[in-house]
């Protein structure tokens, strides 16, 4: 869009406004750090400290002492580790059998699958907990993680990568080398759709790190809570402590914070590939 | 010729015989390799899905005591459940305010992005994506916090301003304009991504051609660019009708409010599931919740079909 609006619209105002709206965005991460390290009447008195103080230390310890804060951590990167692992895994597989092998029924169950992707999580809920206490799943990772280890968005992103990506003369060649689909799929596809893993990866990994309703619902023991239940319990019990609380949040903001900013590419990639082919 | 004949047959019936050898692998091979997910998805996703609806036809409690009381559930929540409907008001409110304003900032901020003079685009384009990582548990906390009646820094800003402070949690308006702000906050980056790929998409020709005639910058962008744009607006429309639709954790952590002004539909089935317990009857509010989505869903593509044309 060479040279367009140039003249007509000042250059000058395009860049105030896209300040404010990068101010507005970064905002809240600049408040986390300013009442994480204030002291609770610093922060609760007219007008508010607005600049970070010196007493984040002494928060980020009542945290720890107060909250099963590592322990937690563990346990969201353990069930995001496991889910990521297995989606990609179970979604490639599925996405090279769509993309790949014209199978009976093929067409019929690709329907099926873009059609459950309307459907609510939160619709099954209750059935879905009564299944994992009749399991005894309850207050188990495995409550996650399980239900979590199949995606339908991961499956046609993977299909869609996959028709793209490998060529019918690649499988050919395997097929008249004796391979057979497994071994095509181990030998060929995963090496050739490495970007396609690093993009369903990160944005498997985050949403599993930020889901709350169906952890909320089966991880009620605090040692196998989330991260993000620890924070709303810490949310919870000491409304009164923002310093506190904040400072928890920081520290559980932070670290997803640097991961993305590593990966922003595949992860804006996957994002606007989901949009386009819609 | 007779030899030839026989051949030819013999041929003809390898190639049929390694044809349904192939095919039939092929059969297996692929029903093997989606299986993984259609078995997940029937226990934990079709299942569950089923059982809502036998369960909504009972009075069902937490210790699993069951009576069949066929459609008293839904005659209940039709005739007899103002709160429900008092959430469902609510998400629409919510999911208004925070959509409509949200739609429009990305199409504009996706618009200045694209313009090819722009120096920094990436930082600024990562600046605004960043609140969508985060989780909504961490954007609801300090929300909360800037939102504070007393001392929330939101409150600070407008009495600098010389406005007046607001009772955030406190009154209607402001419980739901607080919500809707903590989702418009996370997800205005993640929309301006979403057009920024769709205006790639557009030919330059078409700006240059409008530039010539002397088409102003806000000419081109009603002109060329909303309507050029309209599948991909349809494509966040419907998203973030789905996931308005589902606002849950802000109101859980905000609190929703002194006359239940922040009681969203999911918050409401939450409750009803997980703090009174009573699944029966949560089980007809999840089917009502579902049809309502559907309906409105149905609605939103209607009105931005009509709007194209």
């Amino acid at each position: 869009m060479n040279n367009v609006g140039q003249k007509k619209l000042p250059r000058f105002f395009l860049y105030i406004f896209l300040s404010i709206t990068a101010l507005v965005s970064i905002f809240p991460f600049y408040w986390m750090f300013v009442i994480g390290s204030n002291t609770n009447s610093e922060v609760n008195r007219m007008p508010p400290a607005i600049i970070p103080g010196s007493t984040f230390v002494e928060n980020a310890m009542k945290v720890f002492e107060r909250t099963n804060f590592f322990g937690s951590i563990f346990n969201s990167l353990f069930i995001s580790a496991a889910i990521t692992f297995f989606v990609l895994f179970f979604c490639s597989l599925a996405g090279f059998a769509f993309a790949k092998i014209p199978f009976k029924g093929r067409n019929f169950f690709f329907v099926f699958l873009l059609a459950t992707m309307m459907v609510p999580p939160q619709l099954g809920l209750i059935p879905s907990f009564m299944i994992m206490s009749t399991l005894g799943w309850v207050d188990t990772l495995q409550a996650v993680i399980v239900p979590g280890m199949v995606s339908a968005f991961g499956v046609f992103f993977m299909r869609q990568y996959i028709s793209g990506a490998i060529t019918d003369d690649l499988l050919d060649a395997a097929k008249i080398d004796g391979c057979g689909h497994f071994r095509t799929y181990w030998n060929i596809v995963i090496p050739a759709i490495r970007p396609a893993y690093a993009t369903l990866g990160i944005i498997t990994f985050m949403g599993a790190w930020n889901d709350f309703l169906w952890p909320l619902v089966v991880l009620k023991d605090e040692r196998v809570h989330t991260i993000q239940l620890t924070l709303r319990t810490l949310h919870e019990a000491y409304t009164v402590d923002y310093p506190m609380i904040l400072a928890g949040t920081f520290m559980a903001t932070i670290p997803i914070l640097i991961v993305f900013l590593i990966f922003n590419r595949q992860f804006i990639a996957g994002i606007t590939e989901g949009a386009v082919k819609h | 010729m007779g030899l030839i004949d026989l051949e030819r047959k013999e041929q003809i019936k390898e190639k049929k015989y390694r044809a349904y050898h192939l095919q039939r692998s092929n059969n297996i091979s692929g029903l093997l390799f989606i299986s993984p997910f259609y078995i997940i998805f029937a226990v934990f996703g079709l299942f569950p899905l089923a059982f809502t609806i036998v369960m909504s036809f009972y009075r069902w409690s937490m210790l699993g005591e069951k009576q069949f009381i066929g459609f008293d559930n839904y005659k209940l929540l039709f005739t007899n459940d103002p709160l429900f409907w008092l959430s469902v008001t609510n998400t629409f409110k919510i999911w208004f305010m925070s959509t409509v304003p949200q739609l429009i900032l990305a199409l504009i901020l996706a618009f200045i992005l694209n313009m090819a003079f722009l120096k920094g685009k990436g930082i600024f384009r990562l600046a605004v994506f960043m609140p969508n990582i985060t989780s909504i548990v961490a954007v609801a906390i300090v929300f909360s916090s800037m939102f504070g009646t007393n001392y929330g820094v939101i409150n600070y800003f407008l009495e600098l301003f010389g406005l007046n402070p607001i009772d955030w949690s406190g009154t209607r308006i402001g419980t739901q304009v607080a919500i809707s702000v903590m989702i418009m906050w996370r997800w205005v980056g993640y929309n301006t991504i979403i057009y920024l790929s769709g205006l790639q998409g557009i030919s330059k020709d078409l700006y240059e051609a409008a530039t010539i005639d002397g088409a102003s910058t806000r000419q081109q962008f009603l002109y060329i660019t909303v309507p050029m744009m309209r599948p991909i607006i349809l494509f966040t429309v419907i998203l973030s009708t789905i996931g308005g639709m589902q606002i849950f954790t802000e109101p859980l952590l905000f609190g929703k409010g002194s006359v239940n002004q922040g009681l969203t539909m999911t918050l409401y089935l939450y409750e009803e599931a997980f703090t009174r317990y009573s699944f029966g009857y949560a089980a007809a509010v999840a089917w009502i919740l579902f049809f309502i989505i559907i309906l409105f869903s149905l609605v939103n593509m209607l009105l931005t079909r009509i709007i194209r044309s």
